[in-house]
């Protein structure tokens, strides 16, 4: 099996980064994001499979009347594209259960799901996430991505702090 | 005023998430030991990537409204709703520590065969199912504005853009001095994740 290729380095990762947002603004007049389609494909989905499940004056209400044919839903579907791409290109696609090295493999299943749910949730608590608040809030300099972004860092470094003993790497045999 | 082009149909979408998803991935922001890392303060990939990109795009931007390609009134400026900001902020901060990804990160872990990311996407749908319960509690204070429509930080803290600018790339900068002194564990340190072969996730030299 070919080794995989070296990443990008952060900064000019950064800036292609920086590129492709600024182009979203001047395309879309609005930056990248990512929960605004989780939302949409959840809204639609819990509609299609419960009738009756969201009522006319829920949240997500407006949502499953919009549908899915946003522009931030075939955002996320070239999301995936990409990333796959990226993913083969570099020689990195391998299948796996990733996560922390102490952890199980039901136990990081079971920490993706809580940790999926609590970032949801976060998210609609923003009305975006890391990448519709924190990047392309802050890239106008909205003070809401940089709130953002401190509470981002400063919750999940705590978090992570908590957590650091499942990241310790297992002795190498 | 040329832009926003008002660009905004599944080929303007498909296009822009390509890049967006294909700059992720290279990064390393499908493997949850480079994201986590940097709640670890083990790898400073997230941070130098994201600042890059705020400084990098927001330079763009004033460029292009200094020429009149574009105003910042005709753009999207998030206004602060401070409890839904700064809570949610926390929120996805603590799910990116437990699960491993923030939402966009999840799209490109499952792309690159993680399938623990397919949990933390459907753990996303349960989160929004939650927030749609407990909206009626809950959405009149978290969605509060505070300070007037779209707050930037030039405005908050009486500075010109410019300085801001300035000031995040001096973080940045310093960030980066750090680092390469080794005064702050760089990316190259991380090691093969579980299961892939080794040298999977080996980042650059600083």
């Amino acid at each position: 099996m070919s080794q995989p290729r070296a990443l990008w380095n952060p900064y000019v990762a950064g800036v292609a980064l920086g590129t492709v947002l600024f182009l979203t603004f001047i395309a879309t007049g609005h930056g990248l994001g990512v929960t605004g389609a989780t939302t949409s494909i959840t809204a639609v989905t819990t509609a299609a499979i419960a009738p009756g499940a969201i009522s006319p004056h829920d949240y997500l209400a407006g949502y499953v009347r919009r549908g899915l044919d946003q522009w931030i839903v075939w955002e996320v579907l070239g999301v995936a594209i990409g990333g796959m791409a990226g993913a083969m290109l570099g020689r990195r696609f391998a299948k796996r259960i990733d996560g922390p090295p102490q952890a199980s493999t039901p136990a990081r299943l079971g920490l993706a799901i809580s940790g999926g749910l609590v970032s949801g949730l976060g998210a609609r608590f923003a009305l975006g996430c890391t990448s519709g608040m924190g990047l392309s809030g802050s890239a106008p300099l909205g003070a809401a991505g940089f709130l953002f972004l401190i509470g981002f860092f400063v919750a999940g470094a705590a978090a992570g702090f908590i957590l650091k003993p499942l990241w310790r790497r297992r002795s190498v045999t | 005023m040329i832009a926003p082009l008002d660009f905004v149909g599944p080929i303007s979408g498909i296009l822009l998430g390509v890049g967006f998803g294909f700059v992720l991935e290279n990064a390393g922001f499908g493997n949850p030991e480079i994201l986590t890392g940097q709640l670890r303060f083990t790898n400073w990939a997230v941070f130098q990537t994201m600042f890059t990109a705020i400084v990098v795009s927001s330079i763009l931007l004033n460029i292009a409204a200094y020429f009149g390609v574009i105003s910042f009134s005709n753009i999207f400026i998030p206004s602060v709703l401070f409890w839904g900001t700064l809570l949610g902020g926390m929120f996805v901060g603590i799910g990116f520590a437990v699960g491993g990804y923030c939402p966009g990160t999840s799209v490109v872990a499952l792309m690159s065969g993680r399938l623990d990311a397919i949990l933390f996407i459907v753990g996303i749908g349960v989160g929004t199912l939650v927030f749609n319960a407990i909206y009626p509690m809950i959405g009149s204070w978290i969605y509060t504005q505070t300070g007037p429509d779209a707050l930037t930080v030039p405005q908050l803290l009486h500075m010109p853009v410019w300085a801001v600018i300035a000031l995040l790339a001096a973080v940045l900068i310093a960030v980066g001095y750090f680092v390469s002194r080794g005064k702050l564990t760089a990316g190259c340190q991380v090691s093969a994740s579980v299961g892939v072969p080794s040298g999977v996730a080996v980042h650059h030299k600083q």
